[in-house]
């Protein structure tokens, strides 16, 4: 009786998240730069200025600093904008109001407004973009209180979890990897939230828990595949939320496997993987571990322009399988 | 007063009177009167606290900058909204916030503005219009825009008054916020506070145009320059940019050149201007006895009205640092609380 569900591109769910929240609310208007006739750059607002108009889906100039300012502006005065960073590299241009505004106001003013925007960051390597438009600043924002930090790695996620971003009322920042736009999957129609907050066990396993996030779900769930066919049972969490941090699940997950993984674009040193690695040296699963921690991350470079160059610096499914392989093994 | 009665019964003089004694009855001026008082007593008693070590962190001191707040302030309503500055005592009692609950906020107790959280630093009075004074220079002006664009599309009918130091015109955020209030032409005035020096930089060696409000040209809007020091000259200027905003012709540019007595902060040693150059604007061009001077001239109040004033505000000081001072202080175990709106789990 099931008909095959219906299947939707990441990027076209998120289109159909904004237009969703467009019509069932009017104070939802989108903000950012060549987002109106042009589409966005990466045709992610698409034909949405047709539907709304150039009032809701509003072309800013280029000025990072400045718009997301009057987007927080709004957001504390009673409308619920949404504002695309056109690379999230482009952030650097605008954290002033990310972090010492739109993450602090509600603090600063002791519970008096909220900021209900939404700040969204097309990020990530693999488009030959080189350095400045390739970068994975999720665990710099994620450093900040009163910041949320989401990143989706699948297209029923991207609606859902920006719908929960949009009705949430403190900032969120969505980090969307751009190789993931073009990604199909599963997109149930209608309104749906997925909650921020909440990590998902992906897959089932006993022998290792994985701990991804965004692309890096798809490439260990890739791995695990793989190393199914070598006896090794892979456990794979999508975190789905940097801040707040799910720790539970993570926990969880370790007490049964007794070994972790984690594996993220972002740079290595001082990122996600270490707060993941972190949770489980500071809790009882720590008693449980068979085999020290494993982190996977970006490289300590700049991403590079060359395309042998730039899947090297960021975690590859080999690079997954083989840390597994030996973690499983007793060779680390 | 009956004198300013008589004045109104002449159109001829009426007309040669300064805008603010055309605009405004006798009750009305000698409120404003008041309410400069109150803003120089108030940040006095916040002075004088901090040294005697009840209230810590810093400060940041608007004396002689009162006919500024005052007179943009004038034709705002309730409704309307402002952003502000490290330096906005002045502003949010012009807006209409209580002494108390600000004495409170600098004390850090619970029945502050900001509960404490905030300080002389992020005063703001979100009910009475004033979205919050802010730490960064020029970090308020975007998010006035966005409160203007708010009221644009609400259809609200606000205003939006963003406040600003000569420091902020050198800021990115300047340019961009006034360039987008232009194209989108909104409902925002920007006000921008000169008072001759950003901390210890003169704006002479910090900004290549010799006005701030030269900038307006560049994002075609109105740039109109103002005595900060004499009250009606600035309250003119911002009943004419409020006409405009309201009308939806969009933003104005205004520079209200004024001086601020005290240093910049509570590090300052005031090494980068003359002490002459100080008292020649304390004693020559102070904006409440200018405003005084003026009102005596015509016939608003006489100097047993003004002790009158005086000895009421300097009540309600005492009164507000008393609040303050038996006024709780937030539970430790609060801490988080308004990080976010609903805690994570």
């Amino acid at each position: 009786m099931d008909a095959t569900p219906r299947e939707l591109s990441y990027a076209q769910a998120i289109q159909e998240a904004m237009a969703l929240a467009m019509e069932a609310d009017e104070r939802v208007f989108l903000m950012g730069e060549d987002i109106g006739v042009y589409g966005g750059a990466f045709q992610v607002t698409g034909d949405l200025v047709e539907r709304f108009g150039a009032d809701r889906v509003m072309d800013t100039p280029i000025s990072e600093l400045g718009g997301a300012g009057v987007a927080v502006g709004a957001a504390m005065t009673g409308m619920r904008p949404i504002f695309e960073f056109q690379f999230s590299d482009f952030a650097t241009l605008a954290m002033e109001q990310i972090v010492n505004q739109a993450a602090k106001m509600r603090y600063m003013l002791g519970g008096e407004v909220s900021v209900p925007v939404v700040m969204r960051f097309p990020a990530g390597s693999g488009t030959g973009a080189a350095a400045q438009h390739s970068q994975s600043l999720e665990a710099w924002l994620g450093h900040v209180p009163g910041l949320k930090v989401i990143q989706p790695a699948t297209p029923h996620d991207a609606k859902g979890m920006l719908l929960a971003a949009i009705e949430d009322p403190d900032p969120v920042m969505i980090f969307e990897h751009k190789l993931l736009y073009k990604m199909k999957g599963p997109v149930p129609e209608g309104h749906y939230t997925v909650p921020i907050g909440k990590a998902e066990v992906r897959r089932e396993g006993r022998d290792v828990t994985v701990v991804a996030t965004s692309i890096m779900v798809h490439k260990a769930l890739d791995a695990a595949e793989t190393l199914a066919g070598e006896g090794i049972d892979v456990e794979v969490i999508d975190l789905k939320t940097v801040r707040p941090l799910d720790r539970q699940t993570i926990i969880e997950s370790v007490r049964k496997t007794s070994r972790l993984v984690s594996v993220h674009e972002s740079v290595k040193t001082l990122g996600i993987g270490a707060e993941i690695s972190a949770t489980i040296a500071e809790s009882d699963a720590f008693d449980y571990l068979d085999a020290p921690i494993v982190r996977l991350g970006g490289a300590e470079t700049p991403i590079p322009y060359n395309p042998e160059l730039e899947k090297a610096v960021v975690p590859q499914v080999p690079d997954i399988v083989a840390a597994i392989r030996d973690l499983v093994s007793g060779r680390r | 007063m009956g004198a300013a009665r008589k004045r109104t019964a002449s159109g001829d003089a009426l007309a040669n009177l300064p805008f603010a004694f055309r605009q405004y009855d006798a009750a009305t001026l000698r409120d404003v009167l008041r309410k400069m008082y109150l803003i120089r007593r108030f940040e006095e008693g916040a002075e004088d606290s901090y040294t005697r070590g009840l209230i810590h962190g810093t400060m940041h001191l608007s004396i002689g900058q009162e006919a500024s707040a005052m007179g943009i302030c004038m034709p705002l309503q309730p409704a309307d909204q402002i952003t502000s500055t490290h330096r906005g005592h002045g502003h949010c009692i012009a807006k209409g916030a209580d002494v108390k609950r600000m004495f409170a906020e600098f004390f850090g107790k619970t029945t502050g503005y900001c509960k404490g959280r905030g300080g002389s630093m992020h005063i703001a009075d979100v009910a009475g219009g004033n979205l919050g004074a802010n730490g960064i220079v020029g970090g308020g002006i975007p998010i006035a825009v966005g409160a203007a664009l708010s009221a644009k599309k609400m259809k609200t009918g606000k205003v939006v008054v963003s406040f600003f130091g000569d420091g902020a015109n050198n800021e990115g955020a300047f340019h961009e916020a006034l360039n987008m209030a232009s194209v989108w032409k909104l409902p925002v005035i920007f006000v921008c506070e000169n008072n001759g020096y950003g901390m210890s930089t003169s704006t002479e060696r910090s900004t290549a145009v010799k006005n701030i409000a030269d900038r307006a040209v560049a994002y075609s809007m109105p740039g109109v320059i103002v005595d900060g020091n004499n009250f009606s000259e600035v309250a003119e200027a911002s009943h004419a940019a409020v006409e405009r905003a309201r009308a939806g012709e969009g933003p104005t540019l205004i520079e209200s050149k004024t001086y601020r007595y005290r240093g910049h902060s509570k590090s300052d040693r005031n090494r980068y201007r003359t002490k002459e150059e100080i008292d020649d604007w304390m004693t020559n061009r102070d904006p409440i006895l200018a405003f005084e001077t003026e009102l005596k001239e015509f016939g608003i109040i006489d100097d047993a009205g003004i002790e009158a004033i005086r000895e009421d505000v300097k009540r309600e000081i005492e009164e507000g640092i008393e609040f303050a001072k038996v006024s709780p202080s937030p539970d430790v175990r609060d801490v988080a609380q308004f990080v976010y709106t609903e805690e994570p789990a």
